[in-house]
């Protein structure tokens, strides 16, 4: 299992990349996809809709499962990768190049608080002993 | 797939594995006072023997009649080998198998029945069957609420049926979804196509034909439904889609979704059930369809196999996400449906359809030449339509039954303004020797009883 150390996580599996124009990726963990199994179907919020930190914004769907994403971070959703639409396997393939949507924070700080690779790795870890 | 009971040794040797006495001592932890195990308004069991005489004392009571009664629930001619097929140790279990890819046979006849249904109505997707048509409109008006995820509110025309409209409020009113009436047009009997709201909409729903019997302005409804941003629900009656074009072709786009009734697929009337209710979409809304979905596939070897497919939308698995609390369908009667589609195939269920259309206007056509009977509604008709008559209703459909003759629905409840009217339908099984029966006795009865005596001398 992968937890890059450039990226920040959330406690529900998500992970959070701090793009260069200021908007933050989002899109679920190594170990998520790995839970979840072969990904059949993501529904995507759709791009202007504003959230609130933890708020539940997007369905993945797994043969087996279908699990909530929750928003990492406070903001306006800027954009939903469409290529998922057609190829979700991608999530299970490259979990970290597979982003699902980005947000546009509210206040950037937040992405600072949000966990790091080893805090992360330990919820894992839990989970999987 | 055998659906056997457990025998009373196994009953004992699973509660012995336990540690429990009897079966009672399942149920300890419910507390005394909760339990209600004394129905005392429940009479002694009786034999079979008692029961069959019973029951057929009590249908005997009911009589055997002429019908002319539609209004939602209607009398076509089942082949015999429908029922007979679908009633084969194989089929008879009402209810869908849990260990669905177990029976083969069942999963194939609904992916045969989901193939059917898909083609009838002209749209990509079709469920395996909900409970009946009321609760299969109330599935899809909570479905297209969700797919337009803006608006909560639901245009449904008063030509619908007025028990399919309670039992959507009924199902949909604690979800804050507002249902929003749209008028008839007087003259016509149709939906006004230039009444919507200004509000908001998720949907509108079009019946086809509507209550009245009349056939709908879909392509213009539709159209503006679109237009206005609105998700379009088809309640077509399953007979008439074997002559009108389908829902997935109403006006530019198609309906969205539509759902409906399917009893006249070989359901027998039966005091009101177990009717079956339909459910199809566009591909694009699939993952909102509620309800068992089977599709069809290839196993290990590479042999075709049928599985329940996209379970992640149902209850055991999304919980209260779920698309619907339903999982379930309503297997025996989508079995029933398949075989008599199976059977008619796309000429005879057209058949079907044109005969009834065809006995329906004879019907008007000899009713309305009775005086004081007319037809107020100008629209085009498929099998049902509205009668006014210059008498009160109820005693003229309470003279008729005297004459063995069921005449109609009475309208004069639920459409008050219509004045004294009734709903009567005409479908294959009436000959033109019934329809001469009924046109008869109406004629009498309207003439004896509610006009003037004739003079005796006539004036010169």
């Amino acid at each position: 299992m992968s937890t890059p150390e450039h990226l920040k996580y959330t406690a529900s599996h998500e992970w959070v990349r701090r793009e260069s124009d200021g908007t933050a990726s989002i899109g679920i963990t190594d170990h998520a996809q790995q839970q979840l199994g072969d990904v059949v179907f993501i529904d995507n919020p759709a791009p202007g809709r504003k959230l609130k930190q933890g708020e539940e914004c997007g369905v993945i769907e797994s043969v087996k499962a279908a699990a909530d994403i929750y928003a990492p971070i406070a903001g306006e959703i800027v954009a939903a990768n469409t290529e998922l639409s057609d190829a979700p396997e991608k999530v299970n393939q490259d979990p970290y190049a597979a982003w699902m949507f980005r947000i546009k924070p509210d206040n950037p700080a937040d992405i600072d608080a949000l966990l790091d690779a080893v805090a992360y790795q330990k919820i894992a870890d839990a989970e999987k002993s | 797939m055998p659906f056997i009971p457990h025998t009373d040794d196994d009953v004992r040797a699973m509660l012995a594995a336990i540690g429990v006495s009897d079966i009672a001592g399942l149920f300890e932890e419910i507390p005394p006072a909760l339990r209600n195990d004394a129905l005392t308004q429940v009479p002694p069991p009786a034999t079979e023997m008692a029961v069959l005489r019973l029951m057929r004392e009590r249908a005997e009571r009911d009589g055997s009649y002429l019908n002319f009664i539609g209004a939602g629930a209607y009398e076509h001619h089942i082949p015999a080998a429908v029922w007979q097929i679908a009633t084969r140790g194989e089929f008879y279990s009402a209810y869908t198998p849990y260990q669905a890819e177990a029976s083969q046979g069942t999963l194939q006849t609904l992916y045969e029945y989901q193939t059917m249904m898909a083609s009838l109505t002209g749209l990509a997707i079709s469920n395996a069957s909900l409970y009946d048509g009321a609760s299969a409109l109330a599935e899809a008006v909570l479905m297209a609420v969700r797919l337009h995820k803006g608006a909560r509110r639901v245009l449904l025309p008063r030509a619908l049926h007025p028990v399919w409209r309670r039992v959507v409020r009924t199902l949909v009113r604690n979800q804050g979804i507002e249902l929003i009436g749209l008028p008839y047009d007087p003259h016509t009997g149709q939906t006004r196509a230039d009444a919507f709201p200004a509000d908001d909409c998720a949907a509108l729903v079009v019946p086809q034909p509507n209550f009245f019997g009349v056939l709908e302005a879909v392509d213009e409804l539709t159209d503006r439904a679109h237009q206005r941003g609105m998700l379009v629900i088809a309640a077509p009656n399953a007979t008439a889609l074997a002559l009108l074009r389908p829902p997935g072709q109403w006006g530019r786009d198609g309906a969205d979704i539509a759902a409906g009734e399917g009893q006249p697929l070989g359901m027998p009337l039966a005091g009101g059930g177990p009717y079956l209710g339909f459910m199809t979409c566009r591909a694009e809304h699939l993952r909102q369809m509620p309800g068992r979905i089977v599709g069809r596939t290839v196993d290990a070897v590479g042999k075709p196999g049928y599985t329940l497919t996209l379970q992640a939308r149902e209850q055991h698995i999304r919980r209260s996400k779920a698309t619907s609390n339903i999982c379930t369908n309503q297997g025996l009667a989508a079995t029933a449906a398949t075989i008599y589609m199976a059977l008619l195939g796309a000429a005879g269920l057209g058949q079907v359809a044109r005969t009834s259309h065809a006995r329906a206007l004879q019907l008007r056509d000899a009713l309305t030449a009775i005086a004081g009977v007319s037809a107020p509604f100008s629209g085009s008709i498929f099998h049902e339509f509205v009668l006014k008559v210059q008498t009160p209703v109820a005693p003229l459909l309470q003279a008729l039954q005297a004459q063995g003759i069921l005449g109609g629905y009475s309208l004069v409840n639920d459409y008050a303004e219509l004045g004294q009217a009734l709903l009567v339908c005409a479908t294959e099984t009436k000959t033109p020797a019934d329809i001469e029966r009924y046109t008869d006795n109406m004629a009498r009865i309207i003439g004896r009883r509610f006009q003037p005596a004739p003079c005796a001398l006539k004036p010169s």
